[in-house]
């Protein structure tokens, strides 16, 4: 019982990192219908720019407050981060528009090799660790068995976190002309510019929200591991975009909802059965979800017109 | 960064009825363009974070880096704008015949033209390349690299062209075409070194597991379109990749399986003792004699797959395959078994990288699941799409060009003497690999060969250009 209250909490917070990046992933899937293939490595690449500023904050400008040097973080990822995802998208996405189907596709793995290389070259491949912070742990209650359920301030910083932008997204998405746009490009592009909305700007948009979004899961995973790599791209992506498509790819509460299932699936795997394959677990998700639910859960059924 | 500013030159050009150079909209552009640039390498070129001795990681800042990118950036812009300018005006003076219409591409440029010349001098190169390369560096010690690096390359020509079947003729995408090549790998591996059989009894199972793996992992997948196949395939990939480094007892691990039994000719061994190749055929005994015997052996198994694709396309699974390529909703209702179809595409390209993956296990005597990652079928996959889809020479010249030429990359040892010690062009391999990805897409989406010889003719044989062809879409 106390293992499992544990893993839950665990569990959750993985997901709420897996369920930004997978925002990400299902907005781009929704509003250009492509696979952001390079989203694991932007999100990798936050990490990185998350890590730096924190070392220049505490070192060099010496901001003793974790919190406020954790929020200043924030922003400067995000930002940064954002400037990067429109950058990729104007570089290598939009001259493809309208170019063959593969084209984007293979574009984006070509990013994606660039971005996690190019890290490597300037960064170096060692694994970058950050120096401990918030270790405190709140003890919920301890068991027969002396097992004490603990929650971290990271985690409760992660969850927070992670409520309250995806609060903020979501009214932004769902309240404002921004997000109107958004949301009518993703329906059908060519009526959204007839009906005079610039669909390029919305779409450049879309990859600034994504961006910014992975921004702040690149910075909670961080706070969570402690270390980053410039490897840690690809498989963190790969999940997350099991997350979007088990939640239904182009639903943002189903890209949510999927993260926080895949996380919880990783931890209890990895509690209950075997660590070395809970990659193995991830994947396979994916594969049985794509083949017998390929809507996923939240999503619409993709009609085959003829 | 040629021509840094010849901005102001074009202004002052005597010309008619040029409008004039907007120079201040130009600086201002490229400035934006260095002003993004700079906020791209704050912080993540800025500082580099290093480990000190207390294992806390320090900073180092690099603002010269950062600057010296900038100003290239800002010089580069500028160039740009300056050239297109400059042909926007030359083009306003004198009207294009097809100005109003949109550049339709149907008949592929000379450039692209592959002619009939082309194919036997590859095919006469590819043949005597052993012989040149002895030639060329002067010994045949000397010549191990070269020889290693053409093996290298026909590995990945083989590869292509068996993805190719999948990608080019079926259009199916697969991103997971390396578990085929692990799986003719590690057959290979685990039949010689548990079991002791030779690599002529192998190489045929190998192939058989591979194009059974294929069959098993495609039957389930087939029904998926597009992206989603690709992801997909993806998934299966990295499972098969995990399982190989996680399952300790059947596999070896992480470590891999090491000592596998070298290449013998026919059963007779490489080695410098009497019954070895050499003593047999009264040479000196040397070790490039496998070498050498190993890039035939590559040579001889990638044709082989070009034959039989060439082969295949004009048999009905052939044409079926780029029938369902091009339309599978008229392909269904003409009362083609796209199921089956799909499948023996999946299979036989599958079949294909079992051969390569056993040759690759034989040739390095060594395996482990590091050498079958993502990285691997993205390359494949990127030569089979930049030699254009479906375009058998397209792929070979990708193959060279994408294996080789970051291979090159070693051999600019001189660079360091412009950039200063330390710097190794090794390291920008895979970072330009995947920056001429992305550039290829935008530069020329169809590939490199941007023409198909169609497999059916009625009356003469023209070429098309692959504008015409789909891409599938599964």
């Amino acid at each position: 019982m106390e293992v499992f209250a544990q893993q839950l909490i665990n569990g959750l917070t993985l997901g709420s990192i897996y369920g930004l990046i997978a925002i990400g992933y299902t907005m781009v899937f929704g509003i250009i219908g492509m696979i952001n293939f390079a989203h694991g490595d932007v999100f990798m690449l936050s990490a990185f720019i998350a890590l730096i500023t924190f070392l220049i904050l505490t070192t060099w400008l010496g901001i003793s407050s974790i919190a406020l040097a954790l929020l200043i973080v924030l922003v400067v990822a995000m930002v940064l981060t954002a400037l990067w995802g429109w950058s990729i998208e104007r570089i290598a996405y939009r001259p493809l528009r309208g170019s063959f189907r593969l084209a984007p596709l293979i574009s984006a793995i070509g990013v994606s090799i660039f971005l996690s290389n190019f890290v490597q070259v300037v960064q170096g491949a060692r694994n970058k660790p950050t120096p401990p912070m918030m270790r405190e742990v709140i003890v919920l209650w301890t068991g027969e068995n002396g097992y004490a359920v603990a929650l971290s301030y990271r985690q409760i910083v992660i969850m927070a976190v992670t409520a309250v932008l995806l609060a903020g997204f979501w009214y932004l998405v769902q309240r404002t002309p921004l997000g109107r746009a958004q949301r009518a490009c993703e329906q059908d592009r060519k009526m959204a510019a007839l009906l005079g909305i610039d669909v390029d700007r919305t779409i450049s948009l879309t990859f600034v929200l994504g961006a910014g979004l992975a921004a702040v899961a690149g910075t909670m995973y961080l706070l969570y591991y402690g270390v980053v790599s410039f490897a840690d791209g690809f498989v963190p992506g790969v999940k997350a975009f099991t997350a979007a498509v088990l939640g239904g790819i182009g639903s943002l509460p189903g890209a949510v909802l999927g993260g926080l299932i895949i996380g919880l699936v990783e931890t209890f795997w990895s509690a209950y059965f075997s660590i070395e394959y809970k990659d193995v677990a991830a994947f396979s998700i994916l594969a049985i979800v794509l083949i017998f639910m390929p809507s996923g859960i939240l999503g619409r059924p993709e009609v085959e017109k003829v | 960064m040629a021509t840094p500013a010849p901005a102001p030159a074009i202004a002052a050009a005597p010309a008619a009825a040029r409008p004039p150079l907007d120079v201040a909209g130009i600086v201002r552009d490229a400035a934006l363009f260095a002003l993004v640039t700079f906020g791209l390498c704050v912080p993540i070129i800025a500082f580099r974070t290093d480990l000190s001795e207390t294992s806390a990681l320090g900073l180092k800042p690099r603002w010269g880096l950062v600057a010296i990118l900038c100003g290239l950036v800002f010089l580069g812009r500028l160039a740009q704008r300056a050239v297109v300018a400059n042909r926007d005006a030359r083009r306003a003076l004198t009207p294009a015949p097809r100005q109003a219409t949109e550049a339709v591409d149907a008949t592929p440029n000379a450039g692209q033209r592959v002619s009939g010349l082309a194919l036997p001098l590859f095919l006469g190169v590819a043949a005597t390349f052993p012989l040149l390369a002895v030639l060329g560096t002067g010994g045949l010690g000397e010549s191990r690299y070269w020889v290693d690096l053409g093996i290298l390359i026909l590995t990945y020509v083989m590869l292509g062209w068996g993805l190719n079947i999948v990608v080019g003729l079926a259009g199916l995408l697969d991103l997971g075409y390396v578990a085929f090549y692990a799986v003719g790998a590690y057959s290979y591996a685990l039949l010689s070194t548990t079991l002791g059989w030779s690599f002529w009894v192998c190489l045929p199972l190998a192939g058989l597991f591979a194009g059974l793996w294929g069959m098993i992992l495609g039957f389930p997948v087939l029904r998926l379109r597009g992206d989603y196949l690709a992801i997909v395939t993806l998934a299966f990939g990295e499972i098969i990749r995990l399982v190989l480094i996680n399952w300790q007892d059947f596999s070896g691990g992480g470590a891999g399986i090491s000592s596998i039994p070298r290449a013998t000719f026919f059963g007779i061994p490489f080695t410098a003792d009497e019954d070895g190749f050499a003593a047999r055929l009264g040479l000196p005994f040397s070790p490039m004699h496998r070498v050498i015997f190993l890039y035939y052996l590559i040579l001889a198994l990638a044709l082989v797959t070009n034959l039989v694709t060439l082969r295949l396309r004009r048999l009905p699974i052939g044409r079926a395959w780029e029938a369902l390529r091009e339309d599978e909703i008229a392909c269904r209702s003409l009362g083609i078994n796209t199921t089956n179809t799909k499948l023996t595409a999946f299979a036989l390209g599958a079949m294909f990288g079992g051969f390569a993956g056993s040759f690759f296990a034989v040739r390095q005597g060594f395996v482990s699941p590091e050498s079958f990652n993502f990285l691997e079928s993205a390359i494949i996959l990127a030569i089979v799409v930049l030699g254009g889809m479906g375009s058998q020479i397209g792929v070979a010249i990708a193959a060279v060009a994408m294996v080789g030429g970051p291979e090159m990359l070693r051999n600019l040892g001189f660079l360091s003497a412009v950039f200063g010690e330390g710097f190794d062009p090794n390291e920008y391999r895979l970072l330009l690999f995947g920056l001429a990805m992305v550039l290829m897409m935008i530069w020329r989406p169809r590939g490199l060969i941007s023409e198909r010889s169609p497999s059916l003719v009625l009356k003469e044989r023209k070429r098309i250009s692959g504008s015409f062809v789909k891409e599938g879409h599964g």
